[in-house]
C-alpha cells in the first residue's frame, strides 16, 4: 500500500536547494520510437511488418525474421512480473540520491520480457500494466503498475518521479480573466494543488466570473499582464520560487487571416499576448522552474503550454490567429530542450475551437473550458508532453499525420 | 496692452526665467507618470485597442550594454498624459493644421482658466458641466478669456485603479461635459480646448450623447484641443495659469502623450 504523501513542510532556508540530476537520456533514433509513444500516453511497440513478432528493446531488425519493417504499434500492455529485484547503490548520481529502487522483469502477454521499473505496490509474480513514462531527461522507460489501481497509487515516490502531479504543487495560472483560465484554475484547485495563483492583468477592468474566481479554494490572485514585461518580472520576483507548475492559459482569438485583416495591430495584440507572453513568461520564471526539478514532493515539474491545434495547420478563418499559435508551438519546442536539464516538463496541450465568444460563429463540436483544465490535469497526473484535447484537435492531428497537403486544402475551401 | 511696437519687441524673458527661479512663479506638474498600468480607454474588445504604455529595457550597464541604461518603450498616440489634436476626430479631419505635426507652435502656450466641478463629480460619477456651471463661475471670475484652455477640476486624478475609470456593466462613469457647454464654450467663449483629469475629454457615458462625445465632436471640428489625463488641477488657481502643452512632433499624429506644464503666480508673495 502507497503511503498517502503529506503537505510538505515550508522548506528549511538554511538547507541548499539540490541541482536537478537526469538519468541517462541518450536513446537510438529507432528507440526514440518509444519516446514519441510515451510523450502521449500510449503503449507502443515495434511490431514486425512481416512475422508480426511483437520487439523489445527496439531494433533495426526483427530477431526472428530480419525484416527491416518494424513499425511502432499499439500493444497489450499487460504482462506478469516475473522477478524483481530492488537496488540499493548506485554510481549514476541521479539513482544514487534515490535508492533504494526496485525495477523487475516483466513478461508481456504479447511476447517479449521487459526489465522495467516497479510501482511499490507491485508484487513479484503479479500480473502487471506497463505504462511507457518520460523520465526526468525527457525519454522513454517502462514502468510496471498494479493491474488494478491500488489506493494513492499516485503517491508512490517512483510513480510521482515520472509524474507532474498537482498534488501539494503550487500552480501559477497565467491568466485568470477567461473562461479557460478559470476553469484551469478550478481543476487545479480540486486536483489536490496546495495554492492557485492566477495571474489577472488589468485590475482596474472589472471581467465575467472574478466574484467566483475569488471565492475557489485555494486560489491567490496575483496582478499579471503577460503583455507588460515589467509586470511579469515582478510577479515571477515575487511568486517564481514558489511556482511548480505554470499553467500559460493566455489566449487571443481573432477571425481573420492575412489579407483579410487591415493592419497590423490586432495581429501585434495577438504575438504581444501569446508569442511574446510565452516568451516573457518563460524568461521570468524559466530559469527558477529550472532550478528547482529536484526541490522535493514540490519540485518543480511542469510548464503546460495551452496552445490551438492550429498550430500544426492553418486555418484561413482564423489565419493570423493560426500563425501567432504555431510562434507558440516553436517556442514550447524550443523551451522543452531549455527546461529538460531541470527535469521540468514542457506539456503542449493542443484543442480546438472552445465554448467561448470568440468561437461564437464556429459550429459545435466545441470544447468547454471545464473539459480543457479536467485534460491539464490528467495530462499532468499522467505527465504526458503532448495533449489532444477534444474531437477537433484529435481528428486535426490524425488527418495531418495521414496527409499533410490535403488538410492544408481541406482547412483552406 | 501691445500698443506700440517697442512693447512688442522686448518682453523681458529674463526677468519671466528669474521669476521662475525665484519661485514667484511656481511650475506645476499637471503629468501623470507614464507606466505600464495606467489604465487606456476601453473600446468593445472587437475594435481597435489603444495600446498602453510599454518599456523593454535595451541593456542596463550589462552585456547588452556596458555603460549604459535605455529602453525601447511603445505605446499609443492617447496613453496616459496625453493631448488630443483636431485631425483625432472625424469633424476635424479636414481642417488645416490639425495634426500634432502642423499645429502652430505657439498654441502650445496658453492661458488657463480652472473651473471645479469636484464636489459634484464626488456626489455623481455622472455629473454633466453644464451652461448654468460655466456662467456661474463667470459671476465670481470673470468672463472666460478667449483662446483659454478651460481645465475641469474633478479631482478624479487623485482616485486610482477600479475607482478612476469606473467601469460598470454599461460603461464607464466619469464626470464631463454635457453638449450644449461643449458648442457654448467653442462658439461664445472661443476656448483654446478643454482639459480634463479623466480618460478623455468626454464623460464616461458621452456615447449616449447626441452627438456622440460632443467634446470631441465640437472642439475637434473647430479646431480645438483636448488635454487628458491631467493631475493636480487643485494646484491651480482659477485663473491666471498659463499652460505648456506641447504634443510630440509626429508626422500626421492624432495625439500624443507629453508633459503638461503649468507656470501658476505664487498666491502670496512673502516679503
Amino acid at each position: 500500500m502507497t503511503e498517502p504523501l503529506s503537505r510538505p513542510k515550508r522548506k528549511d532556508p538554511l538547507k541548499k536547494t539540490r541541482i536537478p540530476l537526469l538519468p541517462q537520456g541518450t536513446r537510438s533514433r529507432t528507440a526514440l520510437g518509444l519516446t514519441a509513444a510515451a510523450a502521449e500516453g500510449r503503449f507502443q511497440l515495434q511490431v514486425c511488418g512481416d512475422c508480426a513478432a511483437v520487439v523489445y528493446p527496439p531494433r533495426d531488425a526483427c530477431p526472428r525474421c530480419l525484416s527491416a519493417s518494424l513499425p511502432f504499434c499499439d500493444v497489450d500492455n499487460r504482462g506478469t512480473l516475473l522477478a524483481e529485484t530492488t537496488i540499493r547503490t548506485s554510481t549514476d548520481v541521479y539513482f544514487r540520491e534515490r535508492m533504494p529502487w526496485r525495477i523487475g522483469t516483466v513478461l508481456l502477454d504479447a511476447g517479449p520480457a521487459i526489465v522495467a521499473h516497479l510501482h511499490g505496490d507491485l508484487r513479484e509474480g503479479e500480473r502487471t500494466r506497463l505504462e511507457l513514462k518520460l523520465d526526468k531527461s525527457g525519454q522513454a522507460i517502462v514502468i510496471a503498475l498494479p493491474a488494478r489501481d491500488t489506493p494513492n497509487m499516485a503517491d508512490d515516490p517512483q510513480w510521482r518521479e515520472l509524474t507532474c502531479d498537482p498534488k501539494y504543487r503550487r500552480v501559477l495560472v497565467t491568466d485568470g480573466r477567461t473562461a479557460v483560465g478559470q476553469a484551469m484554475a478550478e481543476a487545479l484547485s480540486q486536483a489536490g494543488a496546495s495554492i492557485v495563483f492566477v495571474g489577472v492583468a488589468d485590475p482596474w477592468k472589472p471581467f465575467p466570473g472574478e466574484e467566483r474566481l475569488r471565492k475557489l479554494e485555494r486560489v491567490e490572485i496575483v496582478v499579471l499582464d503577460l503583455t507588460d514585461t515589467i509586470s511579469v518580472n515582478e510577479c515571477a520576483g515575487e511568486f517564481a520560487p514558489r511556482v511548480d507548475i505554470l499553467v500559460n492559459t493566455a489566449e487571443h482569438v481573432r477571425t481573420g487571416g492575412i489579407v483579410e485583416r487591415k493592419g497590423l495591430t490586432v495581429a501585434r495584440e495577438e504575438l504581444e499576448v501569446r508569442y511574446l507572453g510565452l516568451m516573457r513568461i518563460a524568461q521570468a520564471f524559466g530559469p527558477v522552474l529550472r532550478a528547482r526539478g529536484a526541490d522535493g514532493i514540490n519540485s518543480a515539474a511542469a510548464f503546460v503550454n495551452l496552445v490551438s491545434v492550429f498550430a500544426l495547420a492553418s486555418w484561413p478563418a482564423y489565419g493570423a490567429f493560426s500563425a501567432t499559435e504555431a510562434a507558440c508551438l516553436s517556442a514550447a519546442q524550443s523551451l522543452r530542450a531549455e527546461l529538460r536539464p531541470g527535469g521540468v516538463k514542457v506539456v503542449n496541450v493542443f484543442f480546438g475551437p472552445l465554448e467561448t465568444e470568440w468561437y461564437q460563429a464556429v459550429p459545435p463540436p466545441k470544447l468547454a473550458p471545464s473539459a480543457l483544465g479536467r485534460a491539464v490535469v490528467q495530462a499532468l497526473r499522467q505527465g504526458l508532453e503532448d495533449v489532444f484535447v477534444g474531437d477537433i484537435a484529435e481528428d486535426i492531428r490524425a488527418r495531418l499525420a495521414v496527409n499533410p497537403k490535403a488538410l492544408e486544402r481541406e482547412l483552406g475551401s | 496692452m501691445t500698443t506700440t511696437a517697442n512693447a512688442i519687441a522686448s518682453p523681458d524673458l529674463l526677468a519671466f526665467a528669474g521669476a521662475i527661479a525665484a519661485g514667484e512663479i511656481e511650475v506645476v506638474d499637471l503629468t501623470h507618470t507614464l507606466s505600464p498600468d495606467f489604465p487606456t480607454i476601453v473600446m468593445p474588445p472587437e475594435l481597435g485597442q489603444c495600446a498602453p504604455f510599454r518599456m523593454e529595457e535595451v541593456s542596463r550597464y550589462d552585456e547588452r550594454g556596458s555603460a549604459w541604461y535605455w529602453n525601447n518603450i511603445s505605446m499609443g498616440e492617447h496613453t496616459g498624459t496625453h493631448f488630443d489634436a483636431p485631425v483625432h476626430w472625424i469633424s476635424g479631419k479636414d481642417l488645416p493644421e490639425n495634426s500634432v505635426d502642423t499645429i502652430p507652435v505657439a498654441n502650445f502656450i496658453a492661458p488657463a482658466v480652472v473651473i471645479d466641478i469636484s464636489q459634484q463629480s464626488a456626489a455623481n460619477a455622472d455629473y454633466e458641466l453644464t451652461v448654468a456651471d460655466v456662467e456661474a463661475w463667470e459671476i465670481l471670475h470673470g468672463r472666460i478669456p478667449p483662446r483659454s484652455w478651460v481645465l475641469l477640476r474633478t479631482d478624479w486624478s487623485k482616485r486610482s485603479g477600479r475607482d478612476y475609470v469606473n467601469m460598470r456593466e454599461d460603461g464607464q462613469h466619469t464626470p464631463g461635459p454635457c453638449p450644449e457647454v461643449v458648442r457654448f464654450l467653442v462658439e461664445q467663449r472661443d476656448l483654446h480646448g478643454l482639459g480634463t483629469e479623466t480618460i478623455g475629454t468626454d464623460a464616461g457615458q458621452a456615447f449616449h450623447f447626441n452627438p456622440p462625445y460632443p467634446a470631441h465632436f465640437y472642439m475637434h471640428g473647430k479646431g480645438r484641443y483636448g488635454l487628458q489625463c491631467l493631475a493636480n488641477l487643485d494646484r491651480l488657481p482659477p485663473t491666471g495659469a498659463v499652460i505648456l502643452a506641447a504634443p510630440l512632433k509626429i508626422r500626421r499624429g492624432s495625439g500624443s502623450p507629453l508633459r503638461v506644464l503649468a507656470l501658476v503666480p505664487r498666491a502670496e508673495k512673502r516679503a
